[in-house]
């Protein structure tokens, strides 16, 4: 989100993030700015700004917020959610505003890395053989990795789901982005 | 006392001295642990991407500890909470219910909710409580003093996990007293530990996990404790790759600290597996 004058907005953009679970409270924020004063990543790095991502939002101005690279800035330790006046679950439309941006095309790098290695191997690190060596000596049993063939079932069937509800324009992006692969 | 144990992969990964120390102190209190196969992911990791499949993932892990009939603890605060907030969400949206057993089915697998995913410190303060705790001390550990450190998802959002007040958390601070040990205050105790902040920017981290550990020596502790694999792993290891000053704090998960008041060898408690060296601490419990 930059300084550039707003010249076309999406009113709808608040009902389309309303309607997904998680997305419930961003109609009750009414900007106190709260959530800025408790966030440990807006302490340290001022150009992560939590009320203005729900702002712009409630404006619609979509394309931009769902492109931003602030909302990957999220920590998800929902210290601003447990200090809303409001009750507004921030670190909840902040997953549901990625959500959205994932299946637009805009995806962070990091986040695809973790999730394509959880849906190979269905954990956040493949398990290996050495492992269960460093287990043994410490007389811990090895570990029962025997059915990540289910987890990697069913993330199939989510991947397949997203991508035959993707728009030509979102799988453009992707195309492009694994092409310039490297990231931040 | 029986659970299901749910490892999590952050432990069996990089902190095996936690589940080693963990069960060490389970077995001294009389917690019996069932391993919990077929398990993965708790699916937290997957929400920034897509939430229904970070449900179905959840709900595939609790549907597993339905089918047992037990309540489940795990070491890692994420995995607890992920799993908590799966259950309550599905037991409130019959839609969303519905649709996430539809994808069980792939799998032969059905929730119903009836199982719990508890954290061990819970477990410990809730089911089996300080009291009883404390008869298991056989070495109480008054010359320590150590600064206790919560992390983010033992607590938040307590709205739905309930374990503790946040803003100003006793949980951790009785169990340490428990031991003997003296808990200090420090003013970053809220903090995060920095280690979510990587996935951002390293430079970002590193303030955070500067500011936390400025804190920490300030307040004269001989040990930070905590309670999370990824918090460990981070104060333990990843601090001393990213600050331009090393730390020689060392930081004991407190399954190690509690191992340490009953009795327990280093080597029992995988004290010998922690990176920053433990002497100065092993040292003053002999003094």
């Amino acid at each position: 989100m930059s300084d550039e004058k707003i010249t076309a907005v999406d009113p709808t953009f608040k009902y389309e993030i309303a309607r997904i679970p998680g997305g419930e409270s961003i109609k009750f924020c009414f900007q106190c700015g709260k959530c800025e004063a408790t966030c440990p990543i807006r302490r340290f790095d001022d150009k992560y700004r939590p009320a203005q991502i729900i702002r712009a939002a409630i404006l619609g101005l979509r394309e931009s917020v769902l492109s931003s690279k602030m909302i990957w800035m999220c920590a998800v330790c929902f210290s601003c959610t447990e200090r809303c006046p409001q009750g507004v679950k921030f670190t909840d439309i902040m997953r549901t505003i990625r959500n959205i941006a994932v299946r637009e095309g805009y995806i962070d790098p990091f986040f695809q890395q973790l999730s394509n290695v959880i849906a190979e191997t269905g954990r956040i690190f493949p398990y290996t053989a050495f492992l269960d060596e460093l287990r043994s000596d410490l007389g811990l049993s090895p570990m029962n990795t025997h059915n990540c063939q289910e987890m990697v079932r069913l993330l199939d069937r989510a991947r397949r789901r997203a991508q035959s509800k993707r728009s030509p324009a979102a799988q453009a992006r992707i195309n492009e982005s694994s092409q310039n692969k490297g990231g931040r | 006392m029986k659970y299901l144990f749910f490892s999590g992969c952050v432990t069996p990964q990089k902190e095996n001295m936690y589940e080693l120390s963990l069960r060490k102190v389970s077995q001294k209190i009389g917690i019996e642990l069932i391993d919990l196969d077929r398990t993965n992911c708790c699916g937290f990791f997957v929400e920034p991407v897509d939430y229904q499949a970070s449900v179905v993932l959840g709900a595939r892990n609790l549907a597993i500890m339905d089918e047992q009939g037990l309540d489940a603890v795990t070491p890692c605060p994420a995995c607890f909470g992920h799993l908590t907030r799966v259950r309550s969400t599905l037991l409130e949206n019959d839609e969303l219910r519905k649709t996430v057993n539809q994808e069980l089915k792939e799998v032969g697998k059905t929730f119903v909710g009836s199982s719990r995913m508890k954290h061990f410190m819970g477990v410990l303060v809730q089911d089996v409580g300080i009291e009883r705790i404390k008869t298991t001390m056989s070495r109480p550990l008054s010359k320590l003093k150590v600064a206790p450190h919560y992390g983010c998802h033992l607590l938040k959002p307590s709205s739905e996990v309930h374990l503790d007040n946040p803003e100003d958390p006793k949980l951790l601070d009785s169990l340490i007293e428990a031991t003997g040990t003296e808990c200090l205050d420090y003013s970053e105790k809220g903090l995060c530990c920095g280690s979510s902040a990587m996935n951002v920017d390293r430079n970002l981290s590193t303030k955070i996990t500067k500011t936390k550990m400025d804190s920490v020596e300030k307040s004269g502790a001989d040990a930070i404790v905590t309670v999370c694999p990824a918090c460990h792993v981070h104060f333990d290891l990843t601090a001393n790759a990213i600050l331009k000053e090393k730390h020689d704090i060392p930081v004991l998960h407190y399954t190690q600290l509690l191992g340490l008041a009953q009795g327990f060898s280093p080597q029992e408690l995988g004290l010998y597996e922690n990176r920053v060296p433990v002497d100065k601490i092993l040292e003053l419990i002999e003094s």
